[in-house]
């Protein structure tokens, strides 16, 4: 593991997977050091921020190393299941980069039990490892200025799923009825980082 | 209650933001100059980071269905309640059925108005900040609304010994970014010498900037990771973007310098076509400014009531020693204890 300063507020912790960064976030939630206020998992990353009139540096930085060699605490590890309608506007186009036919598009993104790498870019989209190597095909190259909610999508490694409509460049292979983040619920994000999740085809 | 007869331009509510929620990929959002909703609070007597409306060079107009007191900070706006002008950066008692047009901000980007007891609205994920971004809390003003407000006792007199001046060009203070490897060599330098320009595709999410093309020593994608307020992406293309509070949980681009804290607030009051530069300076200098900075906002706010001022100062104590279980001073024949 490798640290490196994120300005004077945060440390970015470089490890050597995702599994590697849920330790650590689980770790540091667990010794609940006063002063920080976010871990936020990444592409193999955590980022730790912190309130620097709180919490010296120095001293989080010489606690860092041990806590990530701790073996990982006892955490929920929940699994979900998606139901997803195969009616993506780029489901042919992903076939045909892949040179595969759509039904093999399909049966190839719902194989793999997926793992939450991290979720950002809006509340609740997750950021799937996992993916099929022959699905990984690069975004669009012009993003469209308005993808649907409940877009299932894929971009280089990692398959994804649009909780509310935004702009987007990711290729949408169909859509779900699973509503990814309402900031009402208790728990608002339907998925955490962490979590395995498996893709069932609607008929 | 306010009746919001005309919205402004971009005129919402804002707090500190939702800490805690960056990993579900929630923003911060909460007000992009968070000196000035400090202090405008503090002048009414709240808690420093209750809601306050942040305008956006052009105010509303409000019209107060109640007696209130009220303060404006950040950006100077000639604001006029009835047809009397209001001086910024001092409590000033309003009367039920008054009128308050804040006009355009004239210094600045964004002004603050904070009333005695703060607004109330339902708060997302603990903040009731209107995030612009991923779109959570209430929406900018509309026209016709109504905003709430806590009941509170009010008091008035407070005023700011010296209040900040917004310039048209700044300097901002850095630190070197966590990604030197993604640049080419030198290119830490040309962001120190370079005057930037603050480009009018800027809003709460970053600041953009133009003035060199940075170059970047790979094309490549760097993994999304955490990002913070402060943090001076480079896309492609080579223009520096500086994130701002409404920025997104994670980014792509790798980050060549971050603002220090303590600098934060003037980058939300940069409006298009200011001029920006950067000092380098080390962490340790980066963590000095920003408790000098904490220091000045507890020594600004000026009151007769010298009771209420050391009750501050003992916050202030508690704050930076977590340790600390209760102290207490005297002050005009008068105990202000602290106990947690």
């Amino acid at each position: 593991m490798k640290f490196r300063y994120f300005g004077g507020s945060a440390l970015l912790a470089e490890v050597a997977s995702s599994a590697a960064a849920q330790q650590l976030r689980h770790a540091l939630l667990q010794a609940d050091i006063v002063g920080v206020r976010e871990l936020v998992p990444g592409y193999n990353t955590l980022l730790i921020e912190f309130d620097p009139l709180i919490l010296d540096m120095a001293k989080l930085e010489r606690r860092l190393p041990k806590l990530s060699e701790q073996p990982p605490p006892a955490w929920e590890q929940r699994e979900h299941e998606i139901s997803v309608r195969y009616d993506g506007e780029d489901l042919q186009e992903v076939a045909r980069l892949a040179g595969i036919g759509i039904a093999e598009v399909i049966q190839r993104h719902c194989a793999p039990l997926y793992t939450v790498a991290f979720l950002g870019f809006a509340p609740g989209f997750p950021y799937l490892s996992g993916l099929d190597p022959k699905l990984q095909v690069p975004r669009l190259k012009s993003p469209r200025t308005r993808v649907a909610a409940g877009s299932v999508a894929i971009a280089g490694e990692f398959a994804g799923i649009y909780p509310q409509a935004t702009p987007g460049g990711w290729r949408v292979l169909g859509h779900t009825d699973s509503v990814l983040f309402d900031a009402g619920r208790a728990q608002p994000a339907l998925l955490t980082p962490g979590d395995k999740l498996r893709f069932r085809p609607l008929p | 209650m306010i009746t919001v007869l005309e919205p402004g331009r971009s005129t919402s509510l804002q707090d500190r933001g939702r800490e805690g929620f960056a990993h579900l990929g929630v923003p911060h959002a909460g007000a992009a100059d968070s000196l000035s909703l400090r202090q405008a609070n503090l002048l009414v007597g709240n808690n420093e980071y209750a809601a306050a409306l942040e305008m956006t060079l052009n105010g509303p107009v409000l019209r107060f269905e109640v007696e209130a007191v009220m303060a404006l900070a950040g950006g100077r706006v000639d604001a006029r309640l009835d047809d009397a002008p209001v001086p910024m950066y001092q409590s000033v008692a309003v009367q039920a059925g008054q009128t308050l047009n804040c006009g355009p901000v004239r210094t600045g980007v964004r002004s603050y108005l904070a009333v005695a007891g703060g607004f109330s609205a339902a708060a997302v994920l603990g903040s009731v900040s209107a995030d612009t971004l991923a779109r959570l809390g209430p929406s900018v003003l509309q026209g016709g609304e109504t905003l709430a407000m806590q009941a509170r006792r009010l008091q008035q007199g407070w005023y700011w010994r010296t209040p900040p001046e917004f310039r048209a060009q700044a300097v901002v203070r850095v630190v070197a970014g966590p990604h030197a490897e993604w640049f080419a060599a030198g290119t830490y330098d040309e962001l120190l010498h370079t005057e930037f320009e603050v480009r009018s595709d800027s809003d709460r999410s970053g600041l953009r900037l133009a003035g060199a093309e940075l170059t970047r020593a790979s094309q490549n994608e760097l993994g999304s990771q955490g990002m913070v307020s402060g943090a001076i992406q480079v896309p492609g293309d080579g223009r520096p973007i500086v994130l701002l509070c409404n920025h997104g949980a994670t980014g792509g681009y790798p980050v060549l310098a971050v603002v220090i804290a303590a600098d934060l607030p003037q980058l939300g009051q940069l409006r298009p076509g200011a001029r920006l530069r950067f000092q380098s300076v080390s962490r340790e200098q980066a963590l000095a400014a920003l408790q000098v900075a904490e220091q000045d906002l507890l020594h600004g706010l000026v009151t007769a009531d010298r009771g209420l001022l050391a009750a501050r100062s003992l916050i202030a104590l508690a704050k930076s020693h977590p340790e600390l279980r209760a102290a207490h001073l005297r002050v005009d024949g008068r105990q202000v204890r602290l106990r947690r």
